[in-house]
């Protein structure tokens, strides 16, 4: 399958990158791991007349932290946030995400950028950040903006970066000390998108849940913040009930499409089942 | 889309050629450079036949364009034995162990497992299979491949393996 012809650019800083995105117009696409990109390309279901290439831009390929966020830039591959002692050791979460994309050669390629920045509800990066409340740094031609990760999802392939503007850095602010984490995967096959998944960030005090948030992947048009659910959990023991209520307003925000990865009904239910061990999960870590 | 010069490092060796930009690696590895280790399996990223090493990365070349690899260091099976013709550890295990039957998968299998064992110098079973998770192959059902990259993990680490192929 060969894409359709195209002009390619390698900008070496984000001015540039964003210069000749505005130039270039609407047609013209970054291009970072190309992953999600190219494929669809071969598929001719893209076609962009002009790639801006982003690797040969430094600044960024970089995790630092920052007071008590930590930064990741967009050009980070999934196989650096593995590598990464930093990110494992705060957000510990990213790299259980990250082992459950694809395979090794997607992951040396994939960006963490591209995966959040690409709008497709298969891309398990997104309800990770909604659940951990990331910001999205990005750039444009009239300057720099952050838009809240939950509020960056508008439909499948539809978000909120506008026209010429490039996403920068993920901006994450480290979960609390002895939080829990589990990040729930049901697939097909190794390689393979999500039937439903589930990302659960909590901590407890003497018992109870002091603090819970949740994120669903691939369940709906775009990523889901299931807020109601992690309230329900707020102040309980974690006590079967509980959940069984968390999981049933969960399960109520789905809107799954019914296609090769089961029925519509099916996957809502699944989501629930990853739901309710991502939240086991969570809780065996906690301290 | 005029084209445009390409160059790069290919087993070693400095290469040039002219290609559009949406040429894939792959078709410039087996047309332009007529290297045709690299197999193309599926042409969807998913079956791994078309790895090569991209600056210490394994990487599905159906899926980077060539432009992309400019100046970039490529490994592909073709430089995997020695100049005199000696096999990679991995080529003696992939023989030795009948990692293989119809051996389409074999080229991508190897470059992706000198990149694992690179990385990782001993690996456990539970890790090669992780670690191979993105070439497929639909004759052996694995075990041997398997036991070819211990075979090769064990020669390299210079502890012969014992077990026998299945
Ligand atoms: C076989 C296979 C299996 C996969 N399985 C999974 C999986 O299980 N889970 C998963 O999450 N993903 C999966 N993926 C997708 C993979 O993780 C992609 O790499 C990722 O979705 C996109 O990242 P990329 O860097 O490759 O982006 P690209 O493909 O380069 O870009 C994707 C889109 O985002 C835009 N974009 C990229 N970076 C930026 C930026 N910095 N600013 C603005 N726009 C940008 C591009 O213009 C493009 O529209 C799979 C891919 C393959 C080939
Ligand atoms: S041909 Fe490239 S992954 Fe199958
Ligand atoms: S040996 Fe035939 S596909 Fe692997």
């Amino acid at each position: 399958m060969i894409p359709g012809s195209f002009a390619y650019h390698r900008p070496s800083s984000v001015q540039e990158a964003v210069a000749l995105l505005a130039d270039l117009g609407t047609e013209a696409r970054a291009l970072a791991g190309g992953h999600s990109l190219i494929p669809m390309m071969k598929l001719r279901l893209a076609a962009p007349d002009n790639l801006v290439d982003l690797a040969g831009i430094k600044e960024l390929k970089s995790i630092r932290a920052d007071g008590g966020d930590i930064v990741i830039g967009a050009m980070t591959t999934q196989h650096e946030v593995l590598a990464s002692d930093l990110l494992t050791q705060k957000i510990p979460i990213l790299r259980e995400t990250a082992l459950q994309i694809a395979d090794p050669q997607v992951r040396y390629a994939g960006t963490l950028g591209g995966n959040v920045a690409n709008g497709d509800p298969g891309n398990d990066m997104p309800a990770v950040m909604l659940c951990l409340g990331a910001a999205y740094q990005v750039t444009g031609k009239s300057g720099e903006r952050r838009i809240a990760a939950r509020e960056f999802y508008q439909g499948a392939y539809f978000t909120a970066l506008e026209p010429g503007e490039i996403l920068t850095a993920i901006r994450i602010r480290v979960p609390a000390t002895g939080h829990g984490y589990g990040y729930e995967k049901l697939k097909r096959k190794i390689g393979d998108y999500a039937t439903a998944a589930a990302a659960v960030v909590l901590t407890m005090t003497g018992g109870t849940v002091a603090s819970c948030s949740i994120g669903l992947t691939n369940v709906a048009e775009t990523p889901l913040w299931a807020e109601a659910a992690a309230n329900i959990l707020v102040g309980s023991s974690l006590n079967a009930a509980t959940v069984k209520r968390a999981v049933a307003a969960a399960e109520a925000i789905t809107a799954p499409a019914t296609d090769s990865r089961g029925p519509a009904i099916y996957r809502t239910k699944m989501a629930g089942v990853m739901l309710a061990r991502a939240l086991a999960h969570a809780r065996s870590r906690a301290s | 889309m005029a084209k445009i010069q390409i160059a790069m490092t290919v087993n070693g060796e400095a290469v040039e050629a002219l290609a559009e930009p949406r040429t894939l690696l792959i078709h410039f590895l087996r047309e332009q450079l007529n290297l045709t280790g690299p197999h193309i399996g599926c042409d969807t990223s998913h079956c791994g036949a078309c790895t090569v090493d991209l600056d210490g990365k394994s990487m599905k070349s159906c899926t980077v364009f060539a432009v992309q690899a400019s100046g970039a260091e490529i490994r592909t099976i073709e430089g995997m034995a020695a100049a005199d013709g000696t096999l990679h550890a991995l080529q003696e295990g992939f023989r030795e162990m009948h990692g293989l039957q119809c051996g389409f998968c074999t080229p991508g299998m190897i470059v992706r497992a000198y990149r694992l064992l690179q990385e990782n110098p001993n690996p456990t079973e539970t890790e090669i299979r992780f670690g191979i998770a993105g070439n497929l192959c639909r004759c052996t059902g694995y075990q041997n491949i398997v036991k070819a990259i211990q075979y090769a993990a064990a020669k390299l680490n210079g502890v012969p393996l014992q077990e026998a192929a299945e």
